[in-house]
């Protein structure tokens, strides 16, 4: 089933209501294939969408486009049901910031915890208040002595809590997370997904989930939407496109979860 | 006698411990799984039994691998038994594979080596192993680099080489954790029919519990270089006695869980 027999999720999912939308979005990068086609997804206020697709389907690439890194070959990315357009980046910034997945790659081994943690104030002109520091480690479980510490000393999810504790130093509405767990260990990933679930109900924040990892995707996120070769094959409510797929594809991505009980 | 005995194994770096007393045992055609997180020592522990840890590090105990000491015995020897008798899979195939030699020269490097194969039976042997591990298109695959081939199209490579010369042991550490979710059911599918079909014993490393489910019958936990709990995987499950084997289960639950209940929605 394709993304436009469903009509109705497609017509809640943009307009003016959504957050973030990708509306009718291509992409090619120069010379090549289409990245992406005709893919509608929307972010709405107070409901995690995951993003759920294998290598090479086109997520990173949506990524780019949502966090205007790149523009849409055609179609239109929309920030609070308007066109994001370069003068309103900055505007865009405070209310949307990401964490990706590597924790050892994404905060800068010179710099103390303090100042990566600020980077966003600094960058948007908020001022480092090392007040909203300290309270956004807090936030994410990290004892306020960390601001003084340097990336090295900490494992891959006390990073990632750093990390996601940079993210939301300006309260931001969107969180854009790209595989925020898949570099971690079982126990350490039920944290970290458990951290990302009280944020979200005590700070007002929605998250986008960039994860291949279905698991994650059922205990987070309550609209999922399908991406292979580019287009989305399946969207709708979680509870039905993993509980209910139409697609082969994500009968395929169910069926091979390896799990516990078989 | 066991293919694999570990008594007693320890390993050091200076003063630190990173495996601290390790025993166990595989017999021929057994499935054994290590499952531990970063830092558990159970990477170091592979590496201990093949004899390939890095300088620095010292290995005290016992690990005999077909007869073979491999901590005490000289290089020549254990470098004999790698290969026909055991053969590891790494995580990440890239760092596996020489990026600068085609696939095909890759494999049959071990077969001319210990097979002493050469000419056309090399070459035709190069492609028997491809086709056992369902790569069907052998020639482009035998004349592709590293670099032109899928995450998934290396891994079956890496295993290929790993397999050309018929091992009785084959270890692999966290064979499928940098693949994605569909190659990685095909890679665990592919690594459970070759062990069946060949008899072969495997060493399973992962920290993902239910992916050793999937091919593992013995499972030792470990956690910060000891082994914690020692059973089938099916009981460990059902019933884990540590407490740490019961947060792994947990864990493992709660994504299951979750799965499982929006089916139920």
């Amino acid at each position: 089933m394709t993304d436009s027999s469903h009509p109705s999720i497609s017509a809640a999912s943009t307009g003016a209501s959504s957050l973030l939308a990708a509306e009718a979005v291509g992409f090619s990068y120069r010379g090549g294939m289409p990245a992406l086609t005709d893919v509608s997804l929307a972010v709405q206020a107070g409901r995690n969408v995951a993003l759920v697709g294998e290598s090479g389907a086109g997520k990173s690439t949506l990524l780019r486009l949502l966090l205007g890194l790149a523009q849409p070959t055609t179609g239109t990315i929309t920030f609070g049901g308007r066109p994001l357009t370069r003068g309103r980046l900055r505007e865009y910034r405070r209310s949307v910031q990401a964490v990706f997945q590597d924790p050892y790659s994404s905060l800068d081994p010179r710099h103390k915890i303090g100042r990566i943690v600020a980077e966003p104030l600094r960058g948007l002109g908020l001022g480092a208040d090392p007040a909203r520091v300290a309270q956004a480690l807090d936030a994410v479980g990290l004892p306020a002595d960390t601001a003084g510490r340097y990336p090295h000393e900490f494992s891959g999810g006390q990073r990632q809590r750093i990390a996601i504790a940079r993210a939301i130093v300006c309260d931001p509405k969107v969180l854009l997370a790209d595989e925020p767990v898949s570099a971690l260990d079982l126990t350490t990933r039920v944290r970290i997904v458990d951290l990302l679930a009280s944020l979200c109900a005590e700070r007002d924040l929605t998250i986008m989930l960039v994860s291949h990892d279905l698991g994650v995707v059922a205990e987070l996120c309550r609209h999922t939407a399908v991406l292979e070769h580019g287009r989305l094959v399946e969207q709708g409510d979680t509870s039905q496109v993993l509980g209910a797929p139409s697609h082969p594809y994500t009968r395929k991505l169910l069926a091979s979860v390896p799990r516990l009980t078989n | 006698m066991a293919l694999l005995s570990v008594s007693g194994l320890t390993v050091r770096s200076g003063g630190t411990t990173l495996v601290d007393d390790v025993s166990f045992t595989v017999g021929q055609g057994d499935r054994v799984g290590l499952i531990g997180e970063s830092g558990s020592g159970k990477s170091l522990t592979a590496l201990a039994v093949t004899g390939l840890l890095p300088p620095g590090l010292t290995a005290t105990g016992e690990v005999r691998l077909d007869g073979v000491d491999m901590i005490g015995a000289p290089e020549r020897q254990r470098t004999a038994v790698r290969g026909p008798v055991a053969a590891i899979v790494f995580q990440e195939p890239l760092t596996a594979l020489n990026p600068l030699m085609r696939a095909g020269r890759q494999i049959a490097e071990p077969l001319r080596r210990v097979r002493g194969l050469r000419g056309a039976a090399l070459r035709e042997a190069v492609h028997a192993a491809l086709r056992e591990v369902l790569l069907d298109d052998t020639d482009r695959i035998a004349r592709s680099y590293p670099h032109q081939l899928s995450g998934g199209q290396r891994q079956r490579v890496a295993i290929a080489m790993a397999i050309a010369c018929r091992p009785r042991l084959l270890i692999a550490d966290e064979p499928t954790t940098a693949l994605d979710v569909t190659v990685q059911a095909e890679i665990l599918d592919l690594l459970d029919r070759l062990a069946t079909a060949h008899g072969t014993a495997l060493v399973f490393i992962t920290h993902d519990l239910p992916v050793a489910a999937r091919v593992i019958h013995d499972t030792h936990v470990m956690r910060n270089g000891r082994i914690v709990e020692s059973g089938p995987i099916s009981s460990l499950i059902a019933a884990p006695e540590h407490p740490y084997t019961r947060t792994l289960v947990d864990s493992a639950r709660r994504f299951d869980a979750a799965l499982e209940r929006t089916a139920r929605d």
